[in-house]
C-alpha cells in the first residue's frame, strides 16, 4: 500500500525520549533531537551501506555498537551517543582513515577528529605511496609482510584518463558511495563496482579499464558524492595542481539546466568568471542531487568566447 | 539491462566450460546471477585462471556487469585473474602448520618452484608470472587439514580436472602431485569417549554407498521426523538446547522455529560447510566420512523449517568432501531420498552444492548467501537475522555441519536420551579438534563437561619429551589457554566463565619450542588476508594489528610501548567492525597477551 498508517516509535537517547516514525533510523531520531553524529559513508539520497561506522552507537543490550545511519529505531531502545565506548570507537575509525587515506579535502573529518580527539599518527609515518598499478596487482589473500615500522596508505598516483573528471584514489576512503550512484540508487550504468579484498579492496572498472573503455556514461553522479575529493572535477584538480584553486574567490549560483525539459537544478561552482564544479542540491525534488552528462559537465558553451579568445586551443 | 561488455574473445574450452555451468538460463536474473561463481569455478578449473575473454563471456551469458563480475572475481584466493600454471599448489603456512615445519616446507618447495605466484614474503614476488612454467605454487591459509600438518591443496585445471588436498606434505609429494600423482587418500584420525554419536558411522560406513549408510541407521531419523511432523521435530531439538556448533552457539531450536513462523516464501536450508577457522577439521571429517548424514540432517532441517530447497555451501578447499558430497547427492536423488517425494512420504526437497573460492568470510552466514547469489562475500549489516532476511532475501535456516549432524541423533532417540551425557547446559556430545604438538591428532567426540586434560589425555598427551606452552581454544578467533587450565569443563558455559571460547572446537596444543610471537604475527596476517575490506576498523584495524605485532617480533619495539594502540585497536574492532571476524580478530592475541605470552623469550 503507498499510504501505509506509520505508528509512532519511541526512543531514548541519552536519557530524553525521543519519537520518530516507524521505520526511521537512529540517525534520524538523534537529528530530531539535536544530536549531531558523525558521518562519513552516508548521504541522504543513497542507501546506506554503513560501512565507515563513524556513527555508531551504543544500544543497551547489544553487544556491540550499532550504525545509526541504518539501524532502525526499536520502541524502547536505550541509546547512547557519547559512551566513553562510543568516543573511543568513534575516535578509531577516524584515525584508522586519517592514518590510510588521504583526508585533507574532507571538512567534516577534519571537525570530527578535532571533536574526538583523533591523532593518526599514532601509527606511525606512513608508507611511500605505491607506483601505479601495483595496488590493483594484488591478489586476495596474500599481502607482502613488511616490519611495521611504516603505516600502510592506499596512496597512488592518480588516473587521470579523460578530460571530465580525474581519480584520486589516495584519498578514497571506500564509502561506496560511487558505486552506488552509479548502479541502482541513481545511474544503472554499473561501470564500476568494489574490487579486491580487504586493506586492498578497491574502487574499479573491469580489468582497471579507463573511464572512455568502460561502460562510463560520464553522468558524473559518482562525482558528486564522493566526500573526499578522491573524484574530482578535471578543471578543479587542475586547478589545485597549480594553486591556483581558491575557494574565497568562488561563489555558488542555483540555476535550471538548459539541456532538456526535465529542469534540473544546477548549482554552478564559478571562479574567476569560470565554471569549476557543478553539482545539483540533494534534496532536489527533481535531481535527488543526481545529473546527467549534460548538466554536469555540458557547460564550456558559456566560456566559448572565452575560449576562443584563448586561441581554443583546449 | 543494456550492458558495455569489452570485446575480449573467449576460447572454445571456455565457453564450453561456461555453458556446462550456465546450463539453465530460463530463470529470473537473480537465479541468473547466482551462477556467477559457479561459471567463474569452471573457467578455473577449465583453464586454471579466469581470462577476461572468459570473464566477459560469462558477463554476457548472465546479464552481469562486467565491473561487477570482475569485483566478485577479484574477491576470492582460488581464482586467479591472471594466468598461471595449471598445475597449481596451496601450501598451508597457518598456524597449526607453522609449528609443523610450513616455513621449511615453503622454502624448499620455493627452491624447486621457484617464487611464489602471490606476493606473500617477498615484495618482489608480486609480479611473477608462471606463463611458461608448468606449475606455480602460493601460500595458503588453513586448509583444514591440521591433524596431518603440514598440508597441501594441489589443483590441476584441464578437462577432467584433478585437485587433491594431502597432509604430511613434503616437496616431493608435491611436485609428485602437481604432475598429476597424488597421494593415496587418508582417512582422518577420529575417537571418543563415552556414546560416539557424530562419528557412529566414521570408518564403520562406506562413505560412497547410501546402502551402508542405511545399513549403519542412516535415515532412522527422518523416518522419526516424517512420524513427528514440523512441530514435533521442533520440539524435539527445542528440548535437546541444541546450539550452533559453527562457534556462536545460537539455539538451533530457536532458529528453526524463527524461519518456521515467517510468512514469506520460499524458505531456505543452508548448510554451512565453509569450515575455515585456523585449526578446525571438523566438519571436513563428517563431510568426507559420513556425506550422507549431511543430507539427511538437511532433509530434517527441512521439513522442520518448511523448505523446498537447501544449499550447502562447501569451502573450496575441501575436493574430497566435494567428490563424496556430489556422489552422496546423487544417490540420494536416484533413490528418492531427495527430490519430490522424500522416502515416498511427499515432502519435497532437494540440495545444491555450492562452492566457495578461497574466502575464510564466507563461512559468515550473510556473507555465505552474498556468496551464493554471486555477490562479493560481504556481510550484511545485522539486523535483519537471516530468519526473516536470508538466502535471496528470504527466510533461511543456515546451520553448521556438526550442527545437523548432531539433530539426526536428537530427532531418532529423543531429547532426554541426547542429554543422558553432557552437562545440563550443555548437553550431549562435542567434537573437538585436537591438533599441534599431539601424539594422536585428529577429531574427537567426548561429552560436553570433559575436561581440558582429559581430551589431551586421549588424544594421546602432548609429544614425549615436550611440555606444554599453551594452548589455542576455539580457533584463530578464540583464546590462549595455559597448562595451569587442564582441568576446564569444556562446556560453553565452563570456557564462558573463564573468558574462553569453544568457538568451532579447536584445541590446538602448542610445546615449549613454539615461536608464539610469531604464531600471533600469523594470525594477525590471517585476519588482515581475510578481511573483506567492508568496514574501516576490520579493514584498516587488522593491518595495524599487524603491522604492531611485526614491530614487536622483529625487535622494533616492544609491548609495553605498543600494549594501549593494541588494547584501543581491539577495543575499536570489537565493537564497530559490521560481522564477527573483525569482532574478534584481536580475542587470541590480547589472550595471549594477558597470559604473559608474548613476554617469552621464543
Amino acid at each position: 500500500m503507498k499510504h501505509d498508517v506509520k505508528r509512532d516509535v519511541t526512543v531514548t537517547i541519552d536519557g530524553k525520549p525521543v519519537t520518530v516514525k516507524e521505520g526511521a533510523t537512529l540517525l534520524d531520531a538523534c537529528k530530531s533531537h539535536g544530536v549531531d553524529t558523525p558521518t562519513l559513508c552516508w548521504a541522504e539520497n543513497l542507501t546506506p551501506v554503513n560501512a565507515c561506522r563513524v556513527c555508531v552507537v551504543e544500544l543497551e543490550g547489544a553487544r556491540v555498537l550499532a550504525p545509526a545511519c541504518s539501524r532502525k529505531a526499536e520502541a524502547g531502545m536505550v541509546v547512547k551517543t557519547d559512551s566513553p565506548r562510543v568516543r573511543l570507537s568513534r575516535k578509531l575509525v577516524l584515525e584508522l582513515l586519517g592514518s590510510s587515506v588521504d583526508m585533507s579535502l574532507s571538512s567534516a573529518f577534519a571537525d570530527y577528529s578535532k571533536r574526538y580527539a583523533a591523532e593518526p599518527a599514532r601509527f606511525g609515518k606512513k608508507l611511500a605511496p605505491s607506483a601505479a598499478g601495483v595496488r590493483e596487482s594484488a591478489h586476495p589473500g596474500h599481502h607482502t609482510v613488511l616490519d611495521g615500522t611504516r603505516a600502510e596508505t592506499v596512496a597512488q598516483p592518480t588516473k587521470v584518463d579523460n578530460e571530465l573528471f580525474v581519480r584520486d584514489y589516495d584519498k578514497c576512503m571506500l564509502c561506496y558511495k560511487c558505486v552506488e550512484a552509479c548502479g541502482t540508487d541513481a545511474q544503472n550504468t554499473f561501470a564500476i563496482a568494489v574490487a579486491g579484498r580487504g586493506f586492498d579492496a578497491r574502487i574499479a572498472t573491469e580489468h582497471e579499464a579507463t573511464l572512455p573503455d568502460s561502460a562510463c556514461v560520464f553522468c558524473g553522479n559518482c562525482v558528486g558524492v564522493c566526500p573526499t575529493g578522491a573524484l574530482m572535477f578535471k578543471v578543479e584538480h587542475d586547478l589545485r595542481k597549480s594553486g591556483e584553486w581558491d575557494e574565497k574567490k568562488q561563489t555558488e549560483t542555483d540555476t535550471i539546466c538548459p539541456y532538456c525539459g526535465v529542469g534540473c537544478v544546477l548549482t554552478l561552482r564559478v571562479q574567476d568568471n569560470a565554471i569549476v564544479r557543478v553539482t545539483s542540491p540533494s534534496d532536489s525534488t527533481v535531481t535527488g542531487g543526481h545529473l546527467c552528462v549534460k548538466g554536469r559537465f555540458g557547460f564550456t558553451f558559456v566560456e566559448e568566447n572565452r575560449r576562443a579568445d584563448r586561441g581554443g586551443s583546449d | 539491462m543494456d550492458l558495455r561488455i569489452p570485446k575480449d574473445e573467449a576460447t572454445d574450452a571456455e565457453r564450453s566450460a561456461v555453458d556446462a555451468a550456465t546450463a539453465d538460463l530460463n530463470v529470473d536474473a537473480k537465479a541468473r546471477r547466482a551462477l556467477l561463481l559457479p561459471a567463474l569455478h569452471a573457467l578455473q578449473s577449465r583453464v586454471g585462471w579466469v581470462s577476461k575473454g572468459g570473464l566477459y563471456y560469462i558477463c554476457s551469458r548472465l546479464g552481469v556487469p562486467p565491473a561487477e563480475a570482475f569485483g566478485v572475481a577479484s574477491f576470492y584466493a582460488l581464482l586467479a585473474l591472471t594466468e598461471r600454471p595449471r598445475a597449481f599448489a596451496h601450501v598451508c603456512d597457518d598456524i597449526a602448520c607453522l609449528a609443523k615445519g610450513a616455513d621449511d616446507l615453503c622454502r624448499e618447495v620455493e627452491a624447486r618452484l621457484g617464487p611464489a605466484a602471490h606476493g606473500h614474503q617477498k615484495a618482489d614476488a608480486h609480479s611473477q608470472k608462471g606463463k611458461a612454467k608448468a606449475s606455480g605454487w602460493a601460500r595458503s591459509p588453513c586448509l583444514g587439514l591440521c591433524e596431518r600438518a603440514p598440508a597441501a591443496l594441489v589443483t590441476i585445471a584441464g578437462d577432467k580436472p584433478a585437485d587433491c588436498a594431502f597432509g604430511a606434505a613434503t616437496a616431493a609429494k608435491i611436485e609428485a602431485a602437481l604432475r598429476g600423482k597424488p597421494p593415496a587418500i587418508e582417512e582422518a584420525y577420529v575417537a571418543s569417549e563415552g556414546p560416539r554419536r557424530l562419528l557412529a558411522r566414521i570408518g564403520v560406513a562406506d562413505p560412497k554407498s547410501l546402502a551402508s549408510y542405511r545399513a549403519n541407521g542412516g535415515y532412522t531419523a527422518l523416518k522419526r521426523a516424517l512420524e513427528l511432523g514440523a512441530a514435533g521435530t521442533l520440539r524435539a531439538v527445542n528440548d535437546s538446547k541444541l546450539v550452533g556448533r559453527g562457534g556462536a552457539a545460537f539455539p538451533t531450536g530457536r532458529k528453526w522455529e524463527a524461519v518456521a513462523r515467517e510468512a514469506a516464501r520460499p524458505h531456505y536450508v543452508v548448510c554451512n560447510a565453509d569450515e575455515s577457522e585456523p585449526g578446525t577439521f571438523k566438519d571436513r571429517v563428517l563431510l568426507e566420512g559420513d556425506p550422507f548424514a549431511v543430507i539427511e540432517s538437511m532433509t530434517i532441517a527441512g521439513l522442520a523449517t518448511g523448505s523446498e530447497h537447501g544449499y550447502l555451501y562447501l569451502r573450496g578447499e575441501y575436493p574430497l568432501a566435494q567428490a563424496r558430497l556430489e556422489n552422496a547427492i546423487q544417490l540420494a536423488r536416484s533413490h528418492g531420498m531427495l527430490g519430490d517425494n522424500v522416502m515416498g512420504k511427499g515432502l519435497k526437497f532437494d540440495i545444491e552444492l555450492r562452492r566457495g573460492a578461497g574466502a575464510y568470510i564466507c563461512g559468515e552466514e550473510t556473507a555465505l548467501f552474498n556468496s551464493i547469489e554471486g555477490l562479493r562475500g560481504e556481510p550484511r549489516n545485522k539486523p535483519p537475522y537471516p530468519a526473516q532476511f536470508g538466502l535471496f532475501g528470504k527466510p533461511t535456516a543456515v546451520n553448521n555441519v556438526e550442527t545437523l549432524v548432531a539433530v539426526l541423533d536428537i530427532v531418532r532417540d529423543g531429547a532426554a536420551q541426547y542429554a543422558s551425557v553432557g552437562t545440563s547446559d550443555s548437553p550431549g556430545t562435542k567434537l573437538f579438534c585436537v591438533s599441534g604438538s599431539i601424539v594422536r591428532p585428529g577429531v574427537y567426540e567426548v561429552p560436553f563437561g570433559t575436561e581440558l586434560g582429559a581430551l589431551i589425555k586421549l588424544a594421546g598427551g602432548i609429544t614425549p619429551g615436550r611440555k606444554i606452552q599453551t594452548i589455542l581454544l576455539g580457533g584463530a578467533a578464540g583464546s590462549f589457554v595455559t597448562p595451569e587450565q587442564l582441568d576446564l569443563p569444556l562446556s560453553f558455559e565452563a570456557t564462558r566463565k573463564a573468558g574462553a571460547t569453544l568457538g568451532s572446537g579447536v584445541v590446538l596444543v602448542f610445546d615449549e619450542t613454539a615461536p608464539i610471537q610469531e604464531i600471533l604475527r600469523r594470525i594477525a596476517a590471517f585476519f588482515r588476508d581475510e578481511s573483506c575490506g567492508q568496514c574501516v576498523p576490520c579493514r584498516v584495524g587488522t593491518v595495524r594489528q599487524e603491522e604492531l605485532l611485526s614491530r614487536i617480533c622483529g625487535g622494533k619495539s616492544t609491548l609495553r610501548i605498543e600494549l594501549p594502540l593494541l588494547k584501543d585497536l581491539g577495543a575499536a574492532m570489537r565493537d564497530a567492525s559490521i560481522c564477527g571476524l573483525g569482532q574478534t580478530a584481536s580475542t587470541a592475541i590480547e589472550s595471549a597477551v594477558a597470559l604473559g605470552l608474548m613476554e617469552r623469550k621464543t
